[in-house]
């Protein structure tokens, strides 16, 4: 249990060091924690599906897009902004939970189609439907008042806070009968069938949960920005990002979607800064990297796994060449 | 005198039935890989446009005809799927889905930066200026038939091969059931990596019959991608057949939804189709059965 304890002060400590930023920081520096704490809520979000109950979902772009277009249309219809979030909120909720009880019926390859889709469909929906979204040339939100420095703190708080809710329903699901119930789920639905959990409302409600915050933070996101477009929200990358930022924390665990989300996060921003042409073929080699010798995520480290696949793979090379 | 409107609509179902040839070919190599392997390979928009791309440049550096490069750019990128199968791809290819998406994801990101940067996105075509003919009203391009001939003739030649080749039997084997094969003496791994070479000859020569009717630029590596999940879910994975009957539906839904609810509505369409069928009958129209 001690090493569990270690691991909330660290969090608590990363937590600090991401909210003091304003204080010892440039507007850089903030930026980029907004987006760790953003990129986290989402990675925090989709470990309930693709985490603990093991489905792979790659929906997230959906809830996130259908949440900074229901923001920003209400804001701009004249709702307080965080009467808007709110809204925004319930808005994707409910469009999980009617999506999931069609899509949870596909297991395996055909529900990662399925979610794919979904995000494809949402998007050409939005971009078609101009008269409403603005369509392909995105939708105006209007700016916060008081100066960049007010607004990029007010994010900074708020994407934290959005952060830290998600990560307090993560531990509260981890240990509760619920959470037990989706990694049997995970292991072996339908033994967790047949033992009496229910199956279906369980998926449901864990794709709800999924779909919940990234509707708050594309809300945010869409307050934030000022600007959002069909293209930006409903992104195949980003879909694909969150569940990278998962597995390379480690799926399943309360603090690797953090940890995965603020290891991507700096990478991805130094490559870009560093290798401007060659940002996402690094980014690329990193993933594959990642998939071959990390598979269990940055938490879950065996050295001595690591070096014998890292030799398997080597006496194949061999062999072949 | 038939009426012109019967015309309209003729005129737009062949144009479909064009489209449905391109794509049935485009994402024949997808299905056979996500049927036999069970790996949703996301380099196949990549290869696609990197098959156009190698068409392209030796029609306008070298002035060789698309005809003959063909067969020459789709062996090449059999040899690279082959590598990237054996070397790559098979230490995890029992993995679950995730992790081998995810892992042809970081593939085509590579993939796909290097080939904006030393071809940029610039939208490139071959020319080829066979004028039109025209049958009795309905008018269509020389080399838009020509393409759909060639994506005819691709998608049969697969059939063929598929039906009457020891490889090909060995692959359907494979699909049937890894174990049993195995144990009947084929070496899956091989087999594994000649599938995934076939899928990436499939995408190369897809990307060089498209270069020949629509430009081609790396903006287009997700639609294309998008429409070979499309075409799988509609037509049913791993089968030939299946991708026939998935590309060519898709085509006529895709020109008549154009004509009907406008073009901006022509994609929404399709994947709406897809979702529905995806809920309703997941094995696809060809009625093979899944493999989850």
């Amino acid at each position: 249990m001690t090493a569990r304890r270690w691991q909330y002060i660290l969090f608590a400590a990363a937590v600090l060091a991401l909210a003091s930023t304003p204080l010892w920081a440039g507007n850089y520096i903030v930026r980029l924690a907004i987006t760790i704490a953003m990129f986290s809520a989402l990675s925090l979000s989709w470990n309930f599906i693709g985490g603990f109950t093991g489905y792979p979902s790659f929906a997230t772009a959906a809830f996130f897009g259908l949440g900074t277009y229901a923001g920003a249309l209400l804001q701009n219809a004249g709702a307080p902004m965080l009467l808007a979030w709110l809204a925004a909120t319930i808005f994707v909720a409910v469009f999980a939970t009617a999506l999931g009880g069609i899509l949870l019926r596909l297991k395996g390859h055909y529900f990662a189609i399925g979610s794919i889709g979904v995000v494809e469909a949402t998007r050409l929906a939005i971009a078609s439907w101009g008269r409403l979204t603005g369509g392909g040339d995105g939708l105006n939100v209007a700016f916060m008042p008081g100066g960049p420095d007010v607004v990029v703190r007010t994010f900074l708080a708020a994407m934290l806070a959005i952060m830290l809710a998600v990560f307090a329903v993560t531990v509260a699901v981890d240990c509760s009968r619920f959470g037990f119930g989706l990694r049997c789920i995970q292991q072996n639905e339908d033994a967790a069938n047949m033992v009496g959990v229910n199956t279906t409302a369980y998926k449901i409600g864990a794709f709800t949960l999924s779909a919940l915050f990234c509707g708050t933070v594309g809300a945010a996101y869409a307050s934030w920005t000022g600007y959002i477009d069909p293209n930006e929200s409903f992104s195949v990358l980003m879909t694909i990002k969150v569940p990278v930022m998962c597995l390379l924390g480690g799926a399943g665990t309360v603090f690797g979607p953090v940890v995965g989300a603020a290891a991507f996060i700096l990478l991805e921003e130094f490559f870009w800064a560093n290798f401007l042409d060659y940002n996402r073929a690094i980014l690329g080699a990193v993933i594959v990297i990642l998939i071959f010798f990390l598979p269990g995520g940055l938490l879950n480290i065996q050295h001595r796994g690591i070096s014998s696949r890292f030799s398997r793979q080597w006496q194949r090379w061999k062999t072949a060449a | 005198m038939t009426p012109i409107w019967v015309m309209a609509y003729l005129q737009i179902l062949v144009n479909g039935i064009v489209l449905g040839a391109l794509y049935a070919c485009l994402a024949v190599g997808f299905s056979l890989v996500w049927g036999v392997l069970n790996v949703i390979n996301m380099l196949h928009g990549s290869l696609i446009i990197l098959g156009g791309y190698l068409t392209f440049f030796s029609w306008h550096t070298f002035g060789i005809n698309p005809l003959i490069s063909l067969p020459v750019v789709a062996l090449a990128l059999y040899a690279a799927g082959y590598l990237i199968q054996f070397l790559i791809i098979n230490p995890i290819v029992k993995e679950p889905v995730l992790t081998t998406l995810t892992l042809t994801f970081g593939l085509d990101l590579i993939l796909y930066n290097f080939m904006t940067v030393y071809y940029t996105a610039t939208p490139r075509r071959v020319i080829l200026d066979l004028g039109t003919v025209d049958l009795g009203g309905i008018v269509m391009p020389v080399d838009r038939l020509l393409a759909m001939g060639l994506a005819l003739l691709l998608t049969a030649i697969l059939y063929v091969v598929m039906r009457g080749s020891r490889i090909g039997r060995a692959i359907v084997a494979v699909r049937m059931d890894r174990d049993a094969a195995a144990l009947m003496g084929i070496r899956v791994d091989r087999i594994y990596a000649i599938t995934f070479g076939i899928g990436a000859l499939m995408a190369g020569a897809a990307g060089a019959v498209f270069a020949v009717v629509y430009p081609i630029t790396t903006n287009l590596t997700n639609t294309f991608l998008g429409k070979a999940f499309v075409v799988c879910v509609i037509g049913g994975l791993g089968s030939v057949q299946g991708a026939l009957a998935g590309g060519l539906v898709l085509g006529v839904v895709e020109s008549f939804a154009g004509q009907l609810v406008g073009p901006q509505h022509a994609l929404t369409v399709g994947f709406a189709l897809m979702l529905v069928l995806l809920v309703i009958k997941p094995t696809g129209l060809t009625g093979i059965r899944g493999y989850e």
